[in-house]
């Protein structure tokens, strides 16, 4: 037994080695994939953060929807800020994630930059950004009938995106 | 020229290298006085040659010479002399060849100086030691060689990765080198004594002074490394867990561990198989670490270019070598006699639960480092972020601490629990006022952080205790070095707890003229400006940081853009107080003048570096009591 003990460090030496050399023969997949595509949106309950416009509560399921997340300190999110506002017109509801964010930086941000939103939720210590799986902001999800999130988009939406999101809002009805 | 003579310099070190590995088989079998002489001085000489390959290729960045591709390739006419100079070391090739450099004059300084080593042990030592180069040597020479020239010649270089042109550089990979590499003496040590059957105290006190020179460089390069990460990455956070950490941390834990258990069987004869194995772990996770991470096996931020065959060719160097010697050890150690038993409750008994704590955390910070592999070698795509190490290493690390704290107060052999527990009243009594003041002022900091705090004070006060009733002037060496270390790792967990419980941020777009408040300052944009410098032109925030009544002073936080190659960092300004760090990041402009920065206050996490820095100073305090002492038992030996 005893004798057998000392062989242990070799044979978990050969397999560690074993596994590095299939790590060599299979390059890393190094493309950041969502693990909530086709998962259930994980439950929303954000407190509104204007006074005249509702936080996100339940409402998922129905008509397709996008979830935003963004911020008003956030510079990529006063670049896609046009292109949400396009969606808006050709009629796609969108609930913006307003992360770690005040009433009056919010307040100056869509003055400035266009409200494409129906919904701004309150998610100050960022709880729903995180179980959404996203890393930084601006993020968009686009979620289905059956509130399944369907796709993820990284980053901020430009003008070249727009026909990959319309065509994933419309598979998703 | 230089380019050519560095490849012949190369070639003839491995010449020397096939020498002393025939030499040392030779003098190992019982060989006469004359041939051990004759293996030192080759060791020494390929020590030499190795050395003037590596002096070779820093000269050739030195002068720019663009008709070598590893230069025109990493180097850049305009950078400044001493990230030429670095540039060497900052790519894959240079640091292979700095690596291999590092392994001949660690044998060579093994040569020189190692007088305790039965002549046996020490032949079949620099035997392995040659053994180990040559399949790097081959491996530099066939699948990297850093001389290849460039045909016609480059007009101008690529430049280096502005994030490596820093102070830093110039002295962190040779640092963390001579630690890693330096690691391989204890085991070449190891596999001699595996060859000759030669266990014993003599061994262990032979090997001792090698293991803390190694491990004091391993923890010097850690801790500057971790400040360099700090400041030049510009995200806040000391230590991110990245596979390279990880690769610098392992072969850390496990020289720590050996540091520990080779005392053990210098002073009581006691943890030999244990010992060998730490020696030949302590290299394996060095070997592992630097070349999974270097060759792009493991997604790493520190990983150079993916090549497969360089990776097939270190992998198959990794099975011979890491192989070859826990094979040696499983076929050897058996009969390699049972060292001296001792009590639980004895100095034994606390360094050895020291060693199996310090091996959990090892195994802990391997699992996660190599868990994207397994989990890719069966089709799932994840990696492993900071809350499973920071999880499951956080309660283990603290118990450590508390061990850390008992075992310098026991006796060899056995102790009893009732004078252990009248000793440590004071240090714990300290400790749990500490932590119910802390627990008091912040109820809501994370509770781990707040019992880290406990734990510190405990940790340092109780390791104080070895100096108390003893005439400090008459206190040896190395055992200042052992309470200095003791109390630089309460210093650093106090660190790590001050900045996991009390730090703050704040992530603001502001406008010339605003105010932001963090922690106990307020902080003004007063002007955002250009800067220049010798390869890069910036832009520079001046802020106004003022805190309560006294003076304020100004921070200058840049965005930095190199031309060559066209790259932008931020150079976040620190500023350090008695009680902590402020730190400020400037980001992007937007189109109405605002400006994004990242300010955090972190209150005492320059006790981190400074408790690392300790940790290094108790080590050399440690080395240099133990060389003068085998000094002082030589002359009297030979004077009897």
């Amino acid at each position: 037994m005893k004798r057998l003990l000392l062989w242990l460090p070799l044979a978990f030496f050969a397999a560690v080695l074993a596994l590095v050399a299939s790590g060599l023969i299979k390059p890393a997949d190094r493309a950041i994939h969502s693990a909530l595509i086709d998962k259930p949106l994980p439950e929303i309950d954000l407190p509104p953060l204007l006074a005249d416009k509702p936080g996100i509560k339940g409402g998922f399921g129905g008509k397709p929807r996008l979830v935003n997340v963004f911020a008003s300190w956030c510079l990529p999110c006063i670049a896609e800020a046009k292109q949400l506002m396009k969606l808006k017109e050709m009629g796609v509801e969108i609930d913006g994630v307003a992360t770690a964010d005040t009433t009056p930086a919010m307040q100056a941000f869509l003055a400035q930059n266009g409200d494409p939103y129906a919904r701004i939720g309150d998610d100050r210590n960022r709880k729903v950004q995180f179980s959404l799986g996203s890393a930084g902001v601006p993020e968009t999800f686009v979620i289905d009938g059956r509130g399944r999130i369907v796709m993820q988009h990284i980053g901020d939406v430009r003008e070249e995106h727009l026909p990959e999101l319309l065509a994933a809002l419309e598979a998703a009805k | 020229m230089i380019a050519e003579a560095g490849l012949a310099a190369l070639w003839m070190a491995a010449a020397f290298a096939v020498i002393q590995l025939a030499l040392g088989v030779g003098a190992a079998r019982g060989g006469s006085d004359d041939l051990m002489l004759a293996l030192r001085r080759i060791a020494l000489v390929q020590g030499v040659l190795a050395m003037l390959a590596f002096g070779l290729l820093v000269m050739l960045f030195v002068q720019s010479d663009m008709s070598v591709l590893l230069v025109a390739t990493n180097s850049h006419s305009a950078k400044p002399l001493i990230y030429k100079i670095a540039g060497a070391w900052g790519n894959h090739e240079g640091s292979m060849l700095l690596w291999v450099t590092v392994l001949a004059m660690a044998g060579a300084g093994v040569a020189l100086f190692e007088r305790r080593l039965a002549l046996k042990t020490l032949a079949a030592t620099l035997g392995a030691q040659a053994f180990i180069g040559l399949g790097f040597y081959a491996f530099l020479a066939f699948a990297s060689n850093p001389f290849v020239r460039l045909n016609p010649a480059a007009p101008e270089g690529q430049g280096l990765n502005p994030l490596l042109q820093d102070p830093g550089l110039a002295f962190h990979p040779p640092t963390l080198y001579f630690g890693y590499v330096g690691l391989s003496i204890a085991f070449s040590f190891a596999v001699g004594a595996l060859i000759m059957r030669d266990v014993g105290p003599a061994f262990a006190r032979a090997m001792r002074p090698w293991v803390l020179a190694a491990w004091i460089f391993l923890t010097i390069g850690i801790t500057a490394g971790s400040y360099w990460a700090y400041y030049e990455l510009g995200w806040g956070g000391w230590w991110f867990w990245d596979p390279v950490e990880n690769a610098s941390l392992m072969p850390w834990l496990a020289a720590t561990a050996l540091l520990h258990s080779v005392t053990v069987l210098a002073t009581r004869d006691g943890l030999r198989a244990w010992t060998l194995m730490l020696a030949l772990v302590a290299f394996a996770m060095s070997m592992i670490g630097t070349f999974l991470v270097r060759s792009g096996i493991l997604v790493s931020v520190h990983a150079f270019a993916v090549d497969p065959t360089r990776g097939s060719f270190i992998l198959a160097l990794l099975g011979i070598y890491i192989g070859g010697a826990l094979a040696l050890f499983g076929a050897r150690v058996g009969t390699v006699t049972q060292g001296s038993t001792f009590r639980i409750v004895s100095r034994e008994g606390a360094l050895v639960l020291n060693n199996l704590l310090l091996t959990v955390i090892l195994g802990l910070v391997f699992i996660g480092t190599l868990y994207p592999l397994v989990a890719q070698a069966v089709g799932v795509q994840l990696s492993i972020g900071a809350p499973f190490f920071n999880k499951t290493i956080a309660p283990i690390a603290l118990v450590l601490a508390l061990a850390t704290a008992v075992g310098p107060l026991l006796n060899w052999r056995r102790d009893v629990l009732d004078t252990l527990a009248r000793k440590l009243l004071v240090p714990a009594a300290l400790g749990g006022i500490g932590f119910a003041v802390f627990l008091a002022l912040n109820p809501r900091a994370p509770v781990i952080a707040l019992i880290g705090i406990g734990v510190a004070i405990f940790l340092g006060v109780a390791s104080m205790l070895p100096l108390v009733r003893r005439k400090l002037r008459r206190t040896p060496l190395h055992i200042w070095g052992m309470v200095i270390a003791h109390v630089g790792v309460a210093v650093c967990i106090g660190g790590v707890s001050a900045d996991v419980a009390y730090k703050t941020e704040r992530l603001t777009a502001m406008a010339v003229g605003q105010k932001a408040a963090v922690g106990p300052f307020t902080v003004e944009l007063v002007e955002v400006r250009p800067a220049l410098g010798p390869n890069w032109s910036a832009v520079e925030a001046r802020l106004k940081v003022t805190r309560g009544s006294s003076k304020p002073f100004e921070m200058f936080p840049q965005q930095r853009f190199f031309s060559a190659p066209p790259t932008n960092t931020s150079e976040a300004a620190i500023t350090t107080v008695l009680d902590g760090q402020l730190y400020t990041v400037l980001g992007v402009g937007d189109a109405e003048g605002r400006w994004q920065l990242r300010l955090w206050w972190k209150p005492f996490i320059t006790l981190i570096w400074l408790g690392g820095a300790l940790i290094a100073l108790g080590g050399l305090l440690a080395l240099i009591g133990r060389v003068l002492r085998e000094r002082r038992t030589a002359d009297q030996e030979s004077y009897a």
